[in-house]
């Protein structure tokens, strides 16, 4: 007699396969919006029981996929002005945060009106969010006293509907986004363990208010240097000389900018401590003597740069606050653009000394000098932090540059431009998980970032043409 | 086989066929729980409230009018009469051509009949290189034309060099023609 076989167990192998179907097709490649299981599937899923004493602190997905968050807007609690706009302004820009890192889904702002706001931490309808599909909720209160704002913070597992983080913060008012950027950095280092960027600045130079040089020759539009939040708000000008000032980049602790100006008539390297209002040129440029392209040590103590200061371009390293120069290259080739290593050991750098520029790396005593890409034009070398041992560049690739990375343990090289306007000037974000760099594809010379994939391109700029970016700690 | 069997065996094969799902790849880790903080505050209640605050920004100090203590307006005019020629350069080069050294000759009689002349050279390239590196190429310009200067006898005291890269083209348009003319040692008079 043939078997047929129960139809009640043909159920659970289907489900099987769709759930190994599911798992596999989103095993590789960062989050997607993950494909929704028939519902009997998911009903077979039997959580591990919570212990009594176990609390467990990291939301997850479903098996194989990422968590998926949602961020409404916060819980005005009034008490002044602006307690309204405030508390839509930090979810908003909280979402975006969150969403920079790729860790975490998030769920479109745009499909949450039909839940109901709750008007406190007790009233969430839990139920209806993780209809929505939600795993995590980030909620919080904004109230104001007098001056000061409190912002309440907390993410919620939806499924336990217990809050596994819980953060109170107060300040004014007058940078509502910068509370967002505080709780996901907060939340980033929490759930992942990852140091986010959300607070981070971007610095740059800009042509943008049209000014023109002093001096003899007319019709020399000059640049200023920017600074800028991550995502492109709170744009403003750090430099007025009315003279070239390129290339900044940002201290080992986010206190200074350092740049190469010209307002003296000739290229000094600059350190503005931002905060202070105090300039000071540890190079010590003359009419005679020209320092450029300066970066700063991981460890805040050095200052490499190019100098002209013995015949030709060189690559030199000073104390940040001056004094104690070291020469690292002695070649007649041009040397120049120098970037340092995660641990501060060694330098990479532009050479011509093979014929076109390629990048080189040295340790920072000046030995083991060695060549490390074959391109037809290379430049801009910038080295990633830790836990990424890769350095990007600017290479040549038709009529104008894309960005490649080279690994420093395989020698494996990747491109993560293709083409698309000339790319260059290419700068780590301080996770290494991005970079800043500078693209013609729209037209003008702009600020873009870009995660260290190719993925997830942000333009960062769009007032008049912009340049050589850098990533502050 | 009795369904009983036939049942217990599909339970089976469903726990073998979740067991595979969630090892075949990896759910997200469950990160170790941080060591509870000294405070007896858990990681999901607020203790005291964090001060959320960035220092603000001193703004800049507008720069002085004419730092450099030039008499702006009479080099100015003189400039502008562009007394002494430029040079030209081969792409992605600091080689003076015949051309270039013709023109050095004539600036530098021009330079010996003005003796309180002094002079700065700037060198500039097209855009085709990076940014970076033309600063460094703009300077190797301007030093091959200081050096050439001096070997015809003018003083080195008299002349000043400075690159500007690819920062101010002659002519901002991106074809070769124009490229050929940013490409160049240009002279300015920065005293007299």
């Amino acid at each position: 007699m043939t078997r047929t076989r129960p139809a009640r167990a043909s159920l659970p192998l289907t489900a099987v396969a769709a759930l190994l179907a599911g798992a596999a097709g989103l095993a590789t490649g960062p989050p997607a919006p993950p494909a929704r299981e028939a519902p009997v599937a998911r009903a077979l899923q039997t959580p591990a029981p919570a212990q009594p004493s176990e609390f467990e602190l990291t939301i997850a997905g479903d098996p194989g996929t990422p968590p998926r968050f949602a961020v409404p807007d916060f819980i005005d609690l009034g008490g002044g002005e602006g307690t309204a706009a405030a508390a839509a302004t930090i979810a908003e820009v909280l979402w975006d945060d969150l969403e920079f890192e790729r860790e975490f889904y998030m769920i479109p702002r745009d499909t949450y009106a039909s839940i109901p706001a709750a008007r406190s931490f007790e009233t969430i309808p839990f139920d209806r969010w993780r209809e929505l599909g939600a795993d995590g909720l980030v909620i919080g209160t904004v109230r104001l006293n007098g001056d000061r704002i409190t912002v309440q913070v907390r993410l919620f597992n939806i499924r336990s509907g217990r809050s596994v983080f819980g953060k109170e913060y107060t300040g004014s008012l007058t940078n509502p986004r910068l509370y967002a950027h505080t709780i996901a950095d907060e939340i980033h280092q929490q759930q992942r363990g990852l140091r986010g960027v959300a607070r981070t600045k971007l610095t740059f130079s800009s042509d943008r208010d049209g000014e023109q040089m002093r001096g003899p020759v007319d019709d020399r539009n000059i640049k200023e240097v920017y600074i800028s939040d991550y995502d492109a708000a709170n744009q403003r000008r750090l430099t007025v000389n009315r003279s070239l000032n390129i290339t900044p980049v940002w201290s080992a602790d986010g206190r200074a900018v350092a740049y190469t100006s010209y307002r003296r008539g000739f290229p000094d390297i600059y350190v503005s401590r931002i905060f202070e209002g105090v300039l000071e040129t540890p190079a010590g440029g003359t009419d005679r003597i020209h320092n450029w392209l300066p970066a700063w040590s991981p460890d805040g103590t050095r200052i490499a740069f190019t100098s002209n200061r013995d015949g030709n371009p060189e690559i030199y390293v000073i104390n940040a606050e001056g004094g104690n120069v070291r020469r690292l290259t002695n070649h007649p080739a041009i040397d120049s653009t120098p970037t340092w290593s995660p641990a501060g050991n060694q330098v990479a750098f532009t050479s011509d000394r093979s014929g076109r520029p390629q990048i080189y790396i040295v340790d920072a005593d000046g030995l083991n000098l060695r060549r490390l890409t074959s391109e037809s034009y290379a430049d801009r070398a910038t080295w990633a932090p830790a836990p990424f041992n890769e350095i990007a560049y600017a290479a040549r690739n038709g009529p104008g540059y894309d960005i490649k990375v080279f690994d420093v343990a395989s020698g494996a090289i990747r491109q993560i431009t293709f083409g698309i306007g000339s790319n260059e000037s290419p700068a780590y974000a301080p996770n290494g998980r991005h970079l800043a760099f500078t693209s013609t594809r729209s037209g003008k010379s702009q600020i873009y970032t870009i995660a260290r994939d190719g993925k997830d391109l942000r333009q960062i700029t769009n007032a008049g043409n912009n340049f050589t970016p850098a990533w502050s700690p | 086989m009795s369904s009983r069997i036939a049942r217990a065996l599909a339970v089976v094969a469903l726990a073998a066929g979740l067991a595979g799902a969630c090892g075949g790849n990896e759910p997200p880790v469950v990160r170790p729980t941080p060591p509870p903080p000294p405070s007896p505050t858990a990681p999901d209640e607020p203790g005291d409230a964090v001060l959320v605050e960035e220092p603000p920004v001193v703004p800049p100090e507008p720069m002085l009018e004419d730092p450099a203590g030039l008499d702006a307006r009479s080099l100015d005019e003189l400039n502008r009469e562009v007394p002494l020629q430029p040079v030209f350069f081969p792409y992605d080069s600091n080689e003076i051509a015949e051309e270039g050294r013709a023109v050095l000759a004539a600036n530098a009689e021009l330079m010996e009949t003005y003796p309180s002349w002094i002079v700065t050279i700037e060198g500039h390239c097209d855009e085709r290189g990076t940014v970076e590196y033309n600063l460094a190429l703009g300077e190797r310009r301007a030093l091959a034309v200081r050096s050439y200067l001096v070997s015809l006898g003018i003083s080195g005291d008299r002349l000043r060099i400075v690159s500007y890269g690819e920062e101010f083209p002659f002519d901002p348009r991106s074809v070769e023609e124009a490229w050929a003319q940013n490409r160049r040692a240009h002279f300015v008079i920065t005293a007299k």
